[in-house]
């Protein structure tokens, strides 16, 4: 489990989820750098990974569509000793019908759930393997696992971000570090809060309970909660010709 | 894209609501949603009726901001979001030796609750209520964010104890209480009827008291029970406090009269004549009933009602007549408390007096509505008064005279929040604001 020798960097720690797991490794004297774009928010989540015991908590800009917010992050973690982690929980997610409304939106999308958090791993890819250690955390979806009507665009962002993360997991291992893919079902967040159709929600502390015993236990691809994986078993071997008439 | 159509109850789940409901993450996000327009917002509906309900309008779910946002172990200052719940203050702290000054009897109510209700705990006649321990808190009206302190005399006064009417409560800082660690040295006995409670509570010397009654008791045996009474001592507990809940509602049969008389019983007598004394976690005492989620099913799907009052002391046999009553109505549940009060309390609605309060929960069938409003009429003619945060079942008449400083709270509430845009069920229940304005303006922010 992490120490104070331990440094976690956290994309999109606004979210709940990233919070749950930003008090967990804090709790265990961790010291976290907290990145994402609502800068007083993130101040007080640090204050809060203080008095929950992390080492030292910092809040530092990130934005997933702005690359150049990705270096002075890396450099900041770069001035760490000990291990260098990164746990990526940026995402965004418009409904289906506002993508079919404006096309354009696609990209954004893309660089949320995709690109961006896969360039910033790319750029700290090669401190893992100097240090010679290190876990990444790729929260994708379980919408990634086969496109369907209601969010094909926000599932193909994530699907390509968790085909990154096997890749980086493939070339991480080869220099002691490792890569965990977590593919959440539906999680109790402001972004499923207003969502029709949820079943089976998760609270993020669950998510990130699960999350860190991957992490300890050097899971490679984790489904939370687990009963996740019987449920996508099952949807990804519906054939497709019948498939493709189905809407769920 | 914030709203969700939601039913929401009060802990007792005989109150229900059904309104628009948003649970902002970020301050910013709240301060976004409110500068559309004030509204009501609650905290983890542990008030029992119907004080954090709205029903037809929009609301705020307050649970996701709960972030301590500084705390300084040298003075124990702590300032916090008010979503948090007050038990994990005291789980964060205790080990640098600071606890919650006061706790209420569950760990699950938020600061925002506590502050809005001005709770007391079982260390009231020491320490008195929460809101005395309250040094700063930051209300968010409509499009406005202010920062007031006790100095802020009427507004502060409105908002400890005010149920929510000033305003959203974002955040308070909180004077926390030094402590030695988180054990409870806990002394049981029991208590064979109501004067002797009388003369025990007289007696008691420690900082925790409480009495645990046995409301089915009749005859000589009337108000007896058991007095528990605890100490902080040193040393830190670290047992992982593992849970129990309850899956389900339970059948209509389980907290009937036979069974909970049988069980009272048998709890009156886990204590032995000789009483005895235990060292515990100090959740176990402070937080009895958390260790079992959801413990609110066992009365089943039709819920029930809390009824607290509280009395002045040289009216404290009005108590008497109450429990009678209670007894002879075969109503009551095992869960019954008695407690001495000292005079502590912050706001103008604030809920304790010096004196003697009694509560009983009641499963919500039969006559219980009308028991609970005839031990509520007791009360009142006995110059007491009755907890906001317990009541479901109340008539505004009823009321009337038991806040003496009603009117001054009003006068602050309405001025700051003139359309009753803050204006829960339980408030509009018991017209406490007075007379509500013809319509309530769209659009308008308070
Ligand atoms: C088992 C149990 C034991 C209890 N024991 C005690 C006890 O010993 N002493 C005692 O005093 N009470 C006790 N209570 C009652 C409880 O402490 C209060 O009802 C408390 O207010 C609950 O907090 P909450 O966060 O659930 O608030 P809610 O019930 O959600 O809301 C209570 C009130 O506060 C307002 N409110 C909540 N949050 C905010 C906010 N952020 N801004 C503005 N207004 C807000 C709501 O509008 C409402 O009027 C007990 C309750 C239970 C279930």
């Amino acid at each position: 489990m992490s120490n104070s020798s331990e440094t976690w960097i956290i994309l999109g720690a606004t979210s709940s989820m990233a919070r749950a797991f930003a008090r967990k490794v804090a709790a265990d004297g961790a010291n976290v750098l907290l990145c994402g774009r609502d800068m007083d928010d993130l101040a007080a989540s640090a204050a809060d990974c203080t008095a929950r015991g992390a080492a030292n908590a910092t809040a530092l800009k990130f934005d997933a569509r702005d690359t150049a917010s990705f270096a002075p992050i890396i450099t900041q973690a770069q001035a760490e000793s000990g291990m260098i982690n990164c746990a990526v929980f940026v995402g965004s997610m418009p409904t289906q019908s506002e993508i079919d409304a404006a096309p354009e939106l696609i990209e954004g999308v893309i660089k949320d759930n995709y690109t961006g958090p896969a360039a910033f791993l790319q750029m700290l890819a090669p401190e893992i393997e100097l240090r010679g250690g290190g876990t990444v955390v790729g929260v994708g979806s379980v919408a990634g696992d086969r496109g369907r009507i209601g969010n094909y665009v926000y599932g193909s962002a994530k699907a390509g971000f968790a085909t990154y993360l096997s890749g980086l997991r493939n070339r991480l291992t080869r220099a002691g570090g490792h890569v965990v893919t977590v593919k959440p079902g539906f999680v109790d967040t402001a972004m499923t809060w207003d969502v029709e159709g949820m079943f089976l929600v998760a609270a993020p502390e669950k998510v990130a309970t699960d999350i860190l015993k991957a992490v300890d236990k050097k899971r490679n691809v984790i489904y939370t909660p687990f009963f996740w994986r019987y449920i996508m078993l099952i949807i990804r071997n519906i054939p497709e010709f019948i498939f493709k008439k189905m809407s769920i | 894209m914030s709203w969700k159509p939601l039913e929401t109850m009060g802990w007792g789940r005989a109150s229900a609501a059904f309104g628009d409901v948003a649970r902002p993450e970020r301050v910013a996000h709240l301060k976004k949603l409110l500068s559309l327009g004030a509204m009501p917002a609650f905290g983890m509906r542990r008030s029992y009726g119907d004080a954090p309900l709205t029903s037809s309008e929009k609301s705020l779910d307050m649970t996701r901001l709960d972030r301590v946002l500084d705390f300084d172990a040298a003075t124990g200052l702590v300032h916090v979001e008010a979503g948090l719940p007050i038990g994990d203050l005291g789980r964060m702290f205790a080990a640098q030796d600071w606890l919650p000054p006061v706790s209420p009897g569950t760990g699950f109510a938020t600061i925002g609750g506590c502050i809005a209700n001005d709770v007391h705990g079982k260390n009231h006649h020491v320490v008195g209520s929460f809101g005395q321990h309250v040094t700063e808190i930051t209300l968010i009206q409509g499009d406005k964010t202010r920062v007031i302190t006790p100095n802020d005399s009427a507004e502060f006064q409105a908002t400890v104890g005010g149920l929510g009417q000033t305003g959203v409560i974002a955040s308070a800082k909180i004077q926390m209480m030094p402590c030695k660690g988180d054990l409870m040295v806990l002394t049981e006995r029991r208590i064979d009827d109501l004067d002797e409670f009388f003369m025990a509570f007289e007696d008691a010397t420690k900082d925790f008291t409480v009495g645990w009654i046995d409301a089915t008791a009749k005859g000589d045996r009337l108000g007896r029970g058991v007095l528990e009474e605890g100490e902080i001592t040193s040393g830190v507990n670290r047992s992982s406090g593992k849970t129990k809940s309850v899956p389900f509602n339970a059948p209509a049969w389980a907290l009937s009269a036979p069974i909970v008389r049988l069980f009272n019983e048998l709890y009156f007598r886990r204590v032995p004549r000789s009483g005895r004394t235990s060292v515990k976690p100090i959740t176990d005492p402070f937080f009895p009933l958390d260790a079992i989620h959801n413990w609110n099913r066992l009365y089943g799907k039709a819920g029930f009602n809390q009824f607290q009052c509280v009395v002045p002391l040289n009216a404290k046999d009005s108590l008497r007549e109450m429990l009678e009553r209670i007894s002879a109505s075969g109503l009551a549940s095992p869960l019954a408390v008695l407690k001495k009060m000292g005079a502590g309390r912050a706001g103008y609605m604030s809920f304790p007096m010096e004196g003697y309060t009694l509560a009983v929960d009641f499963p919500n069938r039969g006559a219980a509505d009308y028991l609970i409003r005839d031990l509520t009429n007791m009360a009142r003619e006995a110059g007491g008064r009755i907890y906001f945060a317990k009541d479901g079942v109340a008539k505004p008449q009823q009321i009337d005279g038991m806040y003496p400083d009603q009117d001054a709270w009003r006068k602050v509430v309405n001025e700051i929040d003139p359309t009753y845009a803050n204006a829960t069920n339980l408030v509009t229940r018991l017209n406490l604001r007075g007379p509500a304005p013809e319509t309530k303006p769209a659009g308008e922010s308070a």
